[in-house]
């Protein structure tokens, strides 16, 4: 590929990925704004004023104040160029700036998802190396449902089973809470069981189709040993595939973090998503499903620019010429 | 001189459903050093099993149930990983069958010849100047260049000279090639077997040819073993194997190859004759061009230029190519399935060129299709009795009543019993779906068939006979055939016209006996000299 | 595992009635003996049959009353008269179990059934007429799946306030972009294999190949994808019933009893354990019926 190949690619790639993140602002504000029967009372009611008690005058006050007499395109264009400056409005429950409230709990929830991360990603990929590493049936066959069972489990379930077990009946761990490391152990074990599960069982399809492939066996003819084989010729292959559900894996990590922070009360952006639904607090809830698109969005975008530099199908163009 | 490998009473079964289904019985098999030795059969015969259990390399379900399998000195049914391990690479190499698939995508050729080179302990620059020297003697030109590349960037028979490279690099004593060329085109394919052999004559390594085709092993081969169903039928030298064949099977497997059957000459089946009749089917000056997607250059593939042929009723004309010749576009374009982008495509004297689907409708129940993979043409869902009668609910031909005593007819055309109309796909084999798509395309009576190499996919000895049943429709129902192919041994059982087309445009046109008899063109000579089987009519 | 069968089996196909095709009955019998013959498969599904059936007639497994409360029969662990225990106010936890069910089974139902029938028409649509309809239809699905599912849901939720059908609408809409791209690709691998050109060139219309042979042969992966949602539906209704956006409090969900025995974890774990091992051993039968199911595809 040429090098203005290349950059209409990346240019490409960047356009698209900001026409999604546009689109699905647009989406969830859509759906905010224009789905409730009556979204001032909505929206009133999370600030706790309740409209049918105030007269025409007050209520026609009050909605100025929070600027929804506007006409709703209005609103959505005032909310769009607000958003590009990083400014998701006031939330109507807490009276502080969204990013703000956001901007406070963010830490927490990135360093429990790096921390998930980094467990089901080494989890994820040991125990589907093993599966098909191993050549003994029953194992394999134990070790191949083990994803499925995984993801099988509520997250909800599986907080609530570490608890009883780690801290109520071990005293091992505190219930809840997000100081220091200790509390992170168990709500970073309940996210990565189900998003190593979801790698694990990504990643063991692709071992058993990259291990059947003929130039597995040209490879093994040459005398290489199965565990080298396995991994000069058959980890790349197979990791290629499962490299596209990554994007998929951080959405997880984030929507578990709604779960499991509010099971171990950890403050961060998830809890506040959970008490922001509870409230019916509009701003605030768009706030925080932008930032989730924008990470999925950014994520997926980063695995589409880095796709190419792995394999090399994409970056150069098939020339075949004729022996 | 005591041989390389040794093979005795070797029993190989495939465990299914707890059972052991066997795939080989009882085998006795030699190869000395220096000799190279080929294994023919058919599909199913036990032939790539034997290859695969040479190497170690049976799949999880094959068990080895009986005899021993010695490889210089280690029984290979009894020998620990790490034994088979030396063997492999170091004492046998392997070349397997199909290039486009047979090399790691995301791997740079010369990593992927550089690791047996590093299995035999070179380290350092060394392994690049042996990486080089191996790409070389496979036959690889510009082979500092090539290292540098990844699979796709190569040809398919340039792959097969880097899978030669990397059997090569081992230094292996034995080379088993299983098929080596039968994915490539036949003039690719000659050189690459001429390589092969080349390499192997003189430098003492045996070299053991797996192949379907007994026209190439007699062409390359000290000594050929026929297999069938597992067991060995005959063995010999390829001139006793030919001249006096003591088995039937045998017989019948070169009187069914095209190339052997008359000595690697090829004889058409029909004398060249004047056309009669109006043409069926015209295509005047038929192009057609394919937008290339973004990023590969220049903006369009040619994939015909210019092609005029006629088919009269009752004859056979021929397509032949190599891939990429535009005979299945041509094809494409017959059938309405594409349009042209120039020249003009006529039915009957009809032009339908600009005409919709819909208004051509009549015309198309005129033309039918059969399609070159048996497997994929037939829905897995409807039995052979809906799949024969589709076309009839399809242009509203009859009802019910007639329309199963019509498929009723039609499996008798084709030589099947009626209880088969209640059969699915899965239930049949390949030459028996081949003759249910038939059926299916002489279902609304067409008076012309179009055929997409209707028996590449299958067996020679089934080859014969969908062939046969092909000439034996066309004599009672009339019809015209269209017939796409690759091989010229084919074309020429069956055809009375030949183009032969190269990279979309025609190269030569004319009656087959003067087209294969008395070839222009150097390319349809070339094409004729890569028919195997040649060789082994000289060498008897 | 194939759909070949031996020649005993075929033997059967042989004397079935002129006009039935008895090939494919054949097939069908030897295929569902085969998953009859896994004791696996057969225990997954009865349960989630019992599942089925007891949330539409609890009263046929459970002799209490759900709502009725006994306050000196608080916090009973597990026992041969209570299965799963009493809550805090002394009410069966079984029979409240139960009837939870009814209503999260109720949810999971009307949202695959959003989920099947709008992704079903979206794929099939897109995938068939292919061009423009398939490029505006797939970026609309590529918008929705940037935004997380559980998210979407969360913001429907909101728009929609709370309750057992409007989480059922926000879970359904959350899974229609996945389901409508399985679809449209099955479709579009479908509708390129030969046997679609040979209806085509026997004259067959788009509408006869849609429905007799794209539609047919598509729909094995699309059926295992829906099982497999069936799980992602419950486990996420019962996360947003459990996050306190289902049912008002006396009516009983599954994610709602879960995160009322929460607060009694230390003396009674069993109310908050049970009902969460039910549903998790729902979704893993559930996983587990749609794997055996694939299993003959690969």
């Amino acid at each position: 590929m040429t090098g203005s190949a290349l950059t209409r690619y990346l240019a490409g790639r960047v356009a698209q990925a900001v026409g999604v993140l546009w689109a699905a602002f647009t989406v969830t504000f859509v759906v905010l704004y224009l789905l409730p029967s009556d979204p001032v009372a909505l929206q009133l009611g999370a600030a706790g004023i309740e409209t049918d008690k105030l007269t025409p005058e007050q209520l026609a006050q009050v909605e100025a104040q929070y600027g929804l007499d506007q006409p709703v395109l209005a609103q959505y264009w005032h909310y769009l160029t607000g958003a590009l400056h990083g400014d998701f409005g006031t939330s109507f429950a807490q009276g502080l700036p969204v990013s703000q409230l956001i901007g406070e709990r963010v830490g927490t929830t990135l360093t429990l998802s790096l921390v998930a991360g980094a467990l089901s990603l080494v989890a994820g990929t040991t125990l589907a190396w093993l599966a098909a590493y191993v050549r003994w049936r029953p194992l394999r066959l134990f070790l191949s449902r083990l994803p499925s069972v995984g993801a099988s489990f509520p997250q909800f379930f599986i907080a609530l089973l570490l608890i009883q077990l780690l801290s109520f009946s071990l005293a091992w761990l505190p219930a809840t809470g997000d100081r220091g490391w200790q509390t992170l152990v168990m709500p970073a074990l309940t996210i990565a069981l189900l998003t190593g599960s979801m790698l694990a069982q990504v990643l063991m399809r692709s071992f058993d189709d990259t291990l059947q492939q003929p130039y597995i066996t040209t490879a093994r003819a040459t005398g290489l040993s199965r565990a080298a084989v396995q991994l000069t010729h058959a980890f790349r292959n197979a990791a290629l595939p499962a490299m596209t559900i990554l994007g998929v894996l951080v959405a997880q990590t984030v929507t578990s973090a709604i779960v499991v922070e509010t099971v171990f009360t950890r403050d961060g952006v998830g809890r506040l998503a959970q008490q922001a639904v509870l409230a019916q607090d509009v701003p605030v809830v768009l706030g925080v499903v932008t930032l989730a698109a924008a990470v999925f969005v950014a994520v997926n975008l980063v695995v589409d620019l880095l796709y190419p530099l792995l394999d090399p199908r994409i970056v150069h163009t098939p020339k075949v010429s004729r022996s | 001189m005591s041989d390389l490998v040794t093979v005795e009473g070797l029993e190989i079964g495939y465990a299914r459903r707890r059972r052991i289904v066997p795939a080989v019985r009882g085998v006795d098999l030699t190869i000395a050093p220096g000799e190279t030795v080929a294994l023919v059969g058919e599909s199913g015969s036990g032939k790539t099993t034997i290859g695969t259990a040479l190497l170690g390399l049976l799949p999880a379900a094959a068990r080895i149930t009986a005899g021993t399998l010695t490889v210089d000195g280690v029984d290979v049914t009894r020998a620990s990983e790490r034994a088979l391990r030396a063997l492999r690479g170091a004492v046998v190499g392997l070349v397997p069958q199909d290039p486009m698939v047979g090399l790691n995508p995301t791997m740079r050729i010369g990593a992927q010849v550089a690791g047996p080179v590093r299995l035999r302990g070179v380290r350092g620059p060394q392994v690049d100047v042996e990486v080089v020297e191996f790409l070389e003697q496979a036959g690889v030109d510009d082979p500092v260049l090539r290292a540098r590349q990844y699979p796709h960037q190569l040809s398919g028979g340039l792959r097969q000279r880097v899978l030669i490279a990397i059997a090569l690099a081992g230094r292996p004593r034995l080379i088993v090639a299983d098929e080596p060329t039968s994915a490539l085109d036949v003039t690719v394919q000659r050189r690459i077997l001429d390589h092969l052999e080349g390499l192997v004559r003189g430098s003492g390594t045996s070299l053991l040819i797996i192949t379907h085709d007994l026209a190439v092993a007699a062409d390359r081969s000290d000594r050929v073993v026929v297999l069938a169903g597992g067991r060995v039928v005959e063995r010999g030298t390829p001139r006793d194997i030919l001249v006096s064949p003591a088995q039937d099977y045998t017989r019948r497997l070169i009187a069914a190859a095209p190339g052997l059957a008359h000595g690697g000459r090829i004889v058409p089946r029909h004398a060249a004759a004047p056309a009669s009749g109006e043409p069926v089917l015209q295509l005047v000056g038929a192009g057609r061009r394919y937008a290339l997607p973004r990023g590969h250059g220049s903006g369009t593939l040619t994939a015909l230029e210019d092609l005029s042929l006629e088919l009269r009723p009752g004859r056979t004309h021929a397509l032949v190519g190599e891939s990429g010749s535009g005979k299945t576009t041509a094809l494409r374009l017959a059938l309405g399935l594409e349009r042209p982008d120039t020249g003009r495509v006529l039915l009957d004297g009809t032009d339908v060129t600009g005409l919709g689907w819909r208004q051509t409708r009549p015309l198309r129940r005129q033309v039918q299709l059969v399609h070159q993979n048996p497997f994929a043409s037939l829905d897995p869902r409807f039995t052979v009795g809906q799949s024969v009668t589709e076309p009839l609910v399809s242009f509203g031909i009859g009802d019910r009543r007639s329309r199963t005593a019509r498929a009723r007819e039609l499996l008798e055309q084709v030589a099947l019993p009626a209880s088969y109309l209640d059969r699915l796909p899965a239930e049949l084999s390949g030459g028996q779906r081949q003759r249910v798509a038939i059926a299916r395309a002489l279902a609304p009576a067409p008076r012309t068939v179009l055929l997409d190499e209707p028996v590449s996919a299958l067996d020679v000895s089934v080859q014969k006979q969908i062939l046969a049943l092909l000439v034996q429709l066309q004599e009672q129902l009339g019809l015209s055939y269209l017939f796409v192919s690759h091989d010229l041994a084919v074309v020429a059982q069956i055809a009375h016209t030949v183009s032969v087309l190269r990279r979309g445009r025609l190269v030569e046109e004319g009656p087959v006996a003067t087209v294969f008899g008395a070839p222009r063109e150097d390319y349809t000579r070339e094409l004729i000299a890569a028919i195997p089987g040649r060789r082994a009519e000289s060498r008897v | 595992m194939t759909l070949s069968l031996t020649r005993e089996d075929t033997a059967l196909a042989l004397e079935p009635p002129d006009d039935e095709p008895g090939g494919r009955r054949a097939a069908l019998a030897a295929r569902l003996r085969t998953l009859a013959r896994r004791p696996g498969f057969l225990l997954a599904s009865l349960f989630l049959l019992f599942v089925l059936v007891s949330a539409f007639v609890p009263q046929l497994f459970s002799g209490y009353d759900p709502y009725a409360t006994a306050p000196k029969d608080r916090l009973l662990p597990p026992s041969l008269t209570h299965p799963f225990g009493t809550d805090d106010i002394g009410r069966d936890l079984w029979s409240r179990m139960l009837t939870g069910s009814g209503l999260t089974i109720r949810a999971t139902l009307v949202a695959l059934l959003i989920a099947v029938v709008v992704g079903l028409v979206l794929g099939v649509v897109s995938g068939f007429f292919m061009g423009l309809t398939d490029s505006v239809i797939m970026r609309f699905a590529d918008v929705l799946l940037a935004v997380p599912g559980l998210l979407l849901a969360l913001a429907i939720v909101t728009a929609l306030g709370f309750g057992t059908i409007p989480v059922a609408v926000a879970v359904g809409v959350g899974i229609v972009p996945g389901f409508a791209r399985t679809t449209r690709a099955e479709v579009l691998r479908v509708r390129t294999l030969p046997y679609v050109e040979a209806a085509r060139t026997g004259g067959a219309s788009w509408l006869r190949i849609l429905v007799r042979h794209v539609l047919p042969n598509s729909w094995g992966p699309v059926a295992v994808l829906a099982v497999l949602d069936t799980g992602v539906a419950i486990i996420a209704i019962a996360s947003l019933s459990f996050l306190g956006f289902g049912a008002a409090p006396p009516a009983a969900e599954w994610g709602s009893l879960i995160a009322g025995g929460r607060n009694f974890m230390i003396t009674a774990p069993w109310v908050s354990l049970l009902p969460g091992l039910f549903v998790a051993a729902t979704v893993l039968a559930l996983n587990h019926v749609s794997k055996t199911l694939q299993e003959p595809a690969r």
